[in-house]
């Protein structure tokens, strides 16, 4: 089983727990996310609990991080936006902890898995959903009625513009797992390459050190994706929660 | 260099400071020809948007297609239509599809209220100015 490429995105139980027939056992993929909070929270708390003012390395990097989302979101939501800042800078450390751990070998990538993603994603809409009728009321509706539309278009244009926003969270979640999930595929086949290239002798080895420079570079490539991913998503909470806010944007 | 052996004053550390300051910008005139730090850090960003942007728009159009398409399957097994609701969500995802990409990509204005709304933005965002002129 050491080549399947699909192995390493199994779920195993580490803790059997059943409440009222809902399976809710502690699993491997539990265990990532729990480890993704931990040593995120606590990195945070750490280099920041010196509070110096001129920082230390560490510190600087989470003044980086803080400084990187607070831009993001008063980019794109404005000053007034600024309120979601915990939820959008949670989502980020996040997404980006979860992705790097998914670059050590033997670990668990809990980004990998689409009920994840989805749940991050539904949580993003969600809020939007909810903060826009609570902040505009029923008017938060009219982002699906564009103004200029001549009368007989308008049913047509207001599926068009639900199904629009109905993919949000669908091209949210789908985006950072397909990227997670085919990244470590494609590095998990071409290392599989070198392992059995190498077993056919001397030809072989020397065959061998193409996909091993493919792995090299897939390797540099998947920590780019890594980061790229949580930034896409953060900027795409702060766009939507922009739509929550100011809708005539 | 000079007789305080202690702390240099503060009309000193000025001096350094400017002095520090005109030579940096001799050296930063100096090479002029190489792009500057920022102008380097920031085309690093835009390729950076750029792969971002490339992301995006293929995932929203999926997106809008998938959804369209979901949509109508469920109206079909629902009410026993097929094949038309499929048919038509179909079309109307992709069509929805199409309109995401526009919208990700800035060819479109994003989706809005109607004119009365941005009205009352734009008068908020005048009262706030002349608040803000008051207390000044």
């Amino acid at each position: 089983m050491a080549n399947d490429p699909i192995h390493q995105f199994n779920i195993s139980k580490l803790l059997q727990l059943d409440v009222g027939g809902y399976d809710i056992s502690f699993t491997n993929s539990s265990l990532f996310m729990v480890a993704t909070v931990g040593v995120s929270a606590a990195f945070l708390i750490m280099t920041t609990s010196g509070r110096g003012l001129i920082p230390t390395r560490l510190q600087s990097i989470s003044e980086m991080l803080y400084e990187f989302v607070a831009g993001l979101l008063r980019d794109s939501a404005g000053s007034e936006g600024m309120k979601f800042f915990p939820f959008v800078f949670s989502l980020f450390t996040f997404i980006l902890v979860a992705n790097l751990f998914g670059m050590f070998p033997y670990f668990f990538t809990v980004t990998s898995h689409i009920i994840v993603t989805a749940a991050l994603a539904f949580s993003v809409i969600g809020l939007v959903v909810i903060y826009g009728f609570y902040k505009n009321g029923l008017g938060f509706l009219k982002l699906f009625v564009p103004s200029g539309v001549p009368g007989v278009l308008v049913p047509v244009v207001v599926l068009i513009e639900v199904i629009s926003f109905l993919s949000r969270p669908i091209s949210l979640s789908v985006r950072l797992f397909a990227n997670v999930l085919a990244g470590h595929i494609t590095l998990k086949v071409f290392a599989g390459f070198v392992v059995s290239l190498s077993s056919l002798g001397l030809g072989g080895i020397i065959g061998a050190a193409l996909p091993l420079a493919f792995a090299v570079a897939l390797t540099g490539l998947e920590f780019l994706v890594a980061f790229l991913q949580a930034y896409v998503f953060a900027i795409l909470t702060c766009m939507y929660i922009n739509d929550a806010i100011h809708p005539s944007h | 260099m000079d007789e305080k052996d202690n702390q240099p004053s503060d009309s000193e550390l000025e001096q350094r400071l400017d002095s520090i300051k005109s030579r940096l910008a001799q050296a930063d005139q100096h090479r002029e020809g190489a792009p500057s730090e920022q102008q380097r850090a920031q085309s690093r960003r835009h390729q950076k948007a750029g792969i971002a942007q490339a992301f995006r728009l293929s995932s929203e159009f999926i997106a809008g297609v998938v959804v369209g398409g979901g949509i109508g399957y469920a109206i079909d097994a629902f009410f026993n239509t097929s094949p038309w609701g499929l048919i038509v969500f179909l079309l109307l995802g992709f069509a929805a599809a199409i309109l995401n990409v526009l919208r990700a990509s800035g060819s479109v204005a994003p989706s809005s209220f109607s004119l009365k709304a941005a009205d009352e933005l734009q008068a908020e965002s005048t009262r706030n100015r002349a608040e803000s002129e008051k207390e000044r």
